[in-house]
Formats: C-alpha cells, sequence, structure tokens
C-alpha cells in the first residue's frame, strides 16, 4: 500500500458511460492482486473532496487500469484526464480474491462493471472457467472479450433482453447449477449488493463457496474512518463488525451477515 | 546552512516533539496509516473515541460528501478501553508517539472510570474528553453545551486521572469563552477545540435525510474560518494551551491557528484525502519559523496582531 502519484498513460471510452484508463504506476501495480482497489483523487475536485474507490481491472509492466462508469460529480470528471496528467492513487487496497482452488472450477458472476476484476482475476488464475454476466442492457455489458480471449465459457443476459436472454445473472446461475452437477465450482462474484446477496443465498444452497466483492461508499479506504462497516459471522458463528475497506471488499458468502 | 527550529511544545503536560497531532476519528488507532506515512513523525496520536464497553456506532449511511467537507455521523464505533488498551496499544507503544486518548461516556462515572483505566498505561500520554461529539444520543454534546455539566465533568475525570486532561469543546455554543473557562477552572490541563458542527444533508429525490443518524457533524475546509475564530476567543479567555483543529488542509490554516493562539494544532479530515497532510504541515510550520525569524515553532503561538479601532 503507497500513496503514489500515477501519470496518465491512456484512456479509452468502452461504450456510453464506461471508460478504462490505464495509469503509470509501478509501485501499485507490481503489488496488485485480483479483488483489490485502488482509491483515487479526482483531479479538478475541491480540496475536500473525498478519494473514489475502483477495483482493479489489470495490472502488468507497471502498468495500472481501471474501469468506470460516469456516475456522479467526481467520475464526471475523470474523462477530461489526458495523457500525461497526474493522477494520486492509493493501492493497492483490501484482501483481494483467494486464488482459485485446484480442485474447483472457476465460476465468475459479474453485475455490470463488476466484470472489471473478475477479467483480472481470470486473467491471473491461469485457469478455464465460465463468466456469468447480467447487465441493465447491451450497453451495460463491458470486458466480454477479455473473458474469451482467455478461453472462458461467457453467458450474458440483460435485464431488457438487448443481449442475450432477458432476466438477471441469478437466473444464469440457477441453469448453471442445474446443468453442472458434477463438478465443483467456486464463484468469484462483484456486482451490486442486491446480485451479491442473492448469489450468496445460491452459493450457501448448492454447498459451494463464493467470494464476494463488496460495494460500498467508503471515505479513507484504509480501515481508519468506520464509514464502510460489514457485519459479519465468524466460522463459530459469533458475529462481528468489519471493515469493506480494509477486512474485505472480498467476504465469503457465508460470512456475511445481510 | 538553515539553523534548526526547535519544534517541540508542551500541550499542558504533554512533550510534543512538534505541534502536530492528527483529529480523533480521522487516523483510526493509528496504525491504519502506519503504512503511507511515518506515523514517529507525528507530535502525538490521537485515537478514536473509546468508552468504557465495546459500541457499535451507528447504521450505514454514515457519511455524506458536502462541497468543502463531509459530514459524517459514525457514531463513535470502538472496542471499549480494556480492549483498546490491550489489542490497540502495543504498535504504538512499540512505536513510540505519544498517545491522546479520546473518550466519552454517557455519565460522568462512566467518563471517569474510562479516563482512570487509562492512567499508567504505557504511552498514553493525555485523555481528550469528547464532550461534543454530535452523533450520539446521550454523552457527547448533552454535555457539552451546558457550562455546569462540562464543568462537573471535567471535575469527575480530573479526580480520576493524573493524566492531562484535555476537554475537546463543542462548536455550537453562543461563547465559547465561558466554556473554556469552565474547563479551565475544573482542572482542565489544554482545551481541543473545535468538534465538528452538528449538520443535516437531505436527497432530495427521496426527501430523506442521507445519513441514517439523520444528523451528523460536518467537518472539512467549510468549517475553518469557524474554528480558527473560535480558538482565537478561546485563547484570550484561559491560560492553558489550545490544540486546534478543523478544516486543516496545509501548513497555512495550521499557521492560522497558531497565530490565532494555539500551541499545537491536529490534522483531521484531510487525512482521508491526503494522508500526508499531517507531514507536510510539520514542515511547513518549520519554513515559517525560518523565513519569520523564529528559532522555536511555539514562538508563533497567540501572535496575531489585531489593531484596536480608534
Amino acid at each position: 500500500m503507497v500513496v503514489y502519484d500515477a501519470i496518465v498513460k491512456r484512456q479509452s471510452q468502452l461504450t456510453a458511460q464506461y471508460y478504462q484508463l490505464i495509469l503509470e504506476a509501478p509501485a501499485v501495480a507490481e503489488q496488485a492482486r485480483p479483488g483489490q482497489f485502488v482509491h483515487v483523487k479526482v483531479n479538478g475536485l475541491d480540496d475536500a473532496a473525498l478519494r473514489r474507490p475502483f477495483s482493479i481491472y489489470n495490472a502488468a509492466d507497471g502498468m495500472l487500469a481501471i474501469v468506470y462508469k460516469t456516475v456522479g460529480r467526481g467520475t464526471a470528471l475523470l474523462p477530461l484526464l489526458r495523457v500525461g496528467d497526474v493522477l494520486s492513487v492509493i493501492g493497492p487496497l483490501g484482501n483481494g480474491f483467494p486464488e482459485v482452488s485446484a480442485d474447483c472450477v472457476p465460476l465468475a458472476i459479474g453485475g455490470g462493471y463488476g466484470v472489471a476484476p473478475l477479467s483480472f482475476l481470470a486473467r491471473k488464475s491461469g485457469r478455464r472457467g465460465t463468466l456469468l454476466v447480467g447487465a441493465r442492457t447491451e450497453n451495460d455489458l463491458l470486458c466480454l472479450d477479455d473473458f474469451e480471449e482467455l478461453g472462458w465459457d461467457v453467458m450474458v443476459t440483460t435485464q431488457d433482453g438487448s443481449q442475450g436472454a432477458q432476466g438477471v445473472v441469478t437466473d444464469l446461475l440457477d441453469g448453471w447449477l442445474a446443468k453442472h452437477k458434477d463438478v465443483v465450482p467456486e464463484v468469484f462474484a462483484c456486482g451490486p449488493s442486491g446480485m451479491l446477496q442473492a448469489v450468496g443465498e445460491r452459493a450457501l444452497g448448492a454447498g459451494i463457496k463464493a467470494w464476494l466483492s463488496l460495494d460500498r461508499r467508503m471515505i479513507c479506504g484504509v480501515g481508519a474512518c468506520l464509514a464502510c462497516v460489514q457485519q459479519l459471522r465468524r466460522p463459530d458463528g459469533s458475529e462481528w463488525t468489519g471493515r469493506v475497506c480494509h477486512d474485505g471488499p472480498v467476504f465469503e458468502a457465508r460470512e456475511v451477515i445481510w | 546552512m538553515v539553523k534548526q527550529i526547535d519544534m517541540s511544545v508542551n500541550v499542558g503536560g504533554i512533550a510534543m516533539q512538534n505541534p502536530v497531532t492528527v483529529a480523533s476519528g480521522t487516523f483510526g488507532y493509528g496504525m491504519e496509516y502506519s503504512q503511507l506515512i511515518d506515523i514517529r513523525h507525528l507530535g502525538a496520536v490521537t485515537v478514536k473515541g473509546v468508552r468504557l464497553q465495546p459500541w457499535p456506532g451507528n447504521k450505514l449511511p454514515r457519511h455524506a460528501e458536502v462541497p468543502g467537507g463531509l459530514v459524517n455521523a459514525i457514531g463513535l464505533q470502538g472496542p471499549g478501553v480494556d480492549r483498546f488498551i490491550t489489542d490497540y496499544m502495543p504498535p504504538l507503544q512499540e512505536a513510540g508517539v505519544p498517545v491522546i486518548v479520546n473518550i466519552w461516556g454517557t455519565s460522568e462515572e462512566e467518563y471517569a472510570e474510562v479516563a482512570a483505566r487509562l492512567d499508567g498505561v504505557s504511552g498514553v500520554a493525555g485523555v481528550e474528553i469528547n464532550v461534543s461529539c454530535p452523533n450520539v444520543k446521550e454523552g457527547g454534546n448533552a454535555f457539552g453545551t451546558d457550562p455546569l455539566l462540562v464543568s462537573s465533568l471535567v471535575r469527575a475525570v480530573r479526580r480520576s486521572t493524573k493524566l492531562p486532561i484535555i476537554p475537546k469543546l463543542a462548536p455550537n455554543v453562543p461563547a465559547i469563552a465561558v466554556f473554556a473557562r469552565a474547563a479551565a477552572e475544573a482542572g482542565a490541563d489544554a482545551l481541543s477545540l473545535i468538534n465538528t458542527i452538528p449538520a443535516m444533508v437531505i436527497d432530495v429525490e427521496t426527501r430523506r435525510p442521507v445519513l441514517s443518524n439523520i444528523v451528523g457533524g460536518l467537518s472539512g475546509p467549510a468549517i475553518h474560518p469557524v474554528a480558527v475564530k473560535l480558538v482565537w476567543e478561546a485563547a484570550q479567555a484561559v491560560r492553558i494551551p489550545i490544540i486546534a483543529m478543523g478544516g486543516i488542509t496545509g501548513p497555512q490554516q495550521a499557521l492560522e491557528f497558531m497565530i490565532a493562539g494555539a500551541t499545537a494544532v491536529a490534522v483531521g479530515t484531510a487525512n482521508f484525502i491526503d494522508p500526508t497532510t499531517a507531514l507536510r504541515v510539520i514542515e511547513g510550520i518549520a519554513n515559517y519559523c525560518v523565513r519569520h525569524g523564529y528559532s522555536a515553532a511555539r514562538e508563533i503561538s497567540g501572535t496575531v496582531i489585531v489593531e484596536k479601532s480608534k
């Protein structure tokens, strides 16, 4: 974990509201693992503006990539970054996903731009698996080529039916689980809370492990401020209050008390 | 060759190597930031508030970003004083940095008991008495907005510990001098001010308060001029040292506080945005001393020039 002045190397628009930002940040990139995040100070906001957390999409050769959606006054300014601009990042932060168990098939489940850290996981795992992805519309589908290039199966659903079957990603998960009773999957999921909770419930029902990357509004990103707490359960049943930024953002489905 | 500036200050019996600490609640228990900055360079580490028992804090959302600041209602989540001492103090003891422990409770007896348990704990240099947290229903601000209650509470804590005690005053009072004097006369060794300013944010689409606690406390650059005024007034009212806080983002705001009369300063919300702020402030104060011919940082305190109008 370092505070680092990253240099903007490239920025590209993926679809209407989504961008990929590539930063030169060797001190961060070298340590980064899938599921970890960086805390970014957005240029052009006032002194008091908080940093914004972004999942790491890729990290290699001193470069760090994130995928973001323009959703608020912070992300609205990020597309204005130009090559050579300096951007302060703190990272890598959080615990990240564990390695895929040798005796399990990786099953990645993404909602919207939640696929970004899953792409990093697929690339780093060296394994072939399946991606189940749900999005509002076809314009919210991102990074699918990454998985196909790695030889992963990709199944898509959209809420409006503009690509793939109309539905939500748990429909795909139900179908997949019914069809693959012969293998033991290990789930790696990232997306909105409702999706994660639904995925977690199915994993518990099916007796499989599911690693859920939680999304919470954060202040400090390092576990100091207690703004992003989450009620959790230990294996012995006792409860504790964790910090999504520091103790997560990835938790196993059995840990999370919704 | 730049001559060496004496940066040390003494805050009511707490010897600090420089006048810069961090504000309670913005720096966890110190170690959270230890990978990002060398906390041994701080004048002191002021940790998050602890009471007698573990406390869960408020439900989420606990914060809202606003122009110029941050409104929070964390609600003083914490491990309780005993677990604080056993689990959180050891790495701070190893770092060797003076620790100021912010304490709170829902009764005078609780405050006094927490302070008593901290007495004699290695590394604990002082107790900051939170009489002004806006985010818990009992305790906190309920004490801080009545000078008689502040006085009585400070007396109770005074009797329970030999540690330096530092009441942290509420900003939302009609005359800060009254509270500063009440605390000083009750035996305070120093004062901290200001705490966050009570605040509220509404989501206009849902017409609901953003914070689960409905109201919270405003911190950040927006409150800095308010804090300077209160520090200036308090400094004229009492002779005990003041630790000033509220919206420091760099040396400029810290120097304003010292010139207004503060002996030391605390960096708060800025830690979240730039964790190196406190270190930049230390360097900036030293540079200011060089530029203005001071040989010691404490010479800056109370040097404000207010021309009397004729």
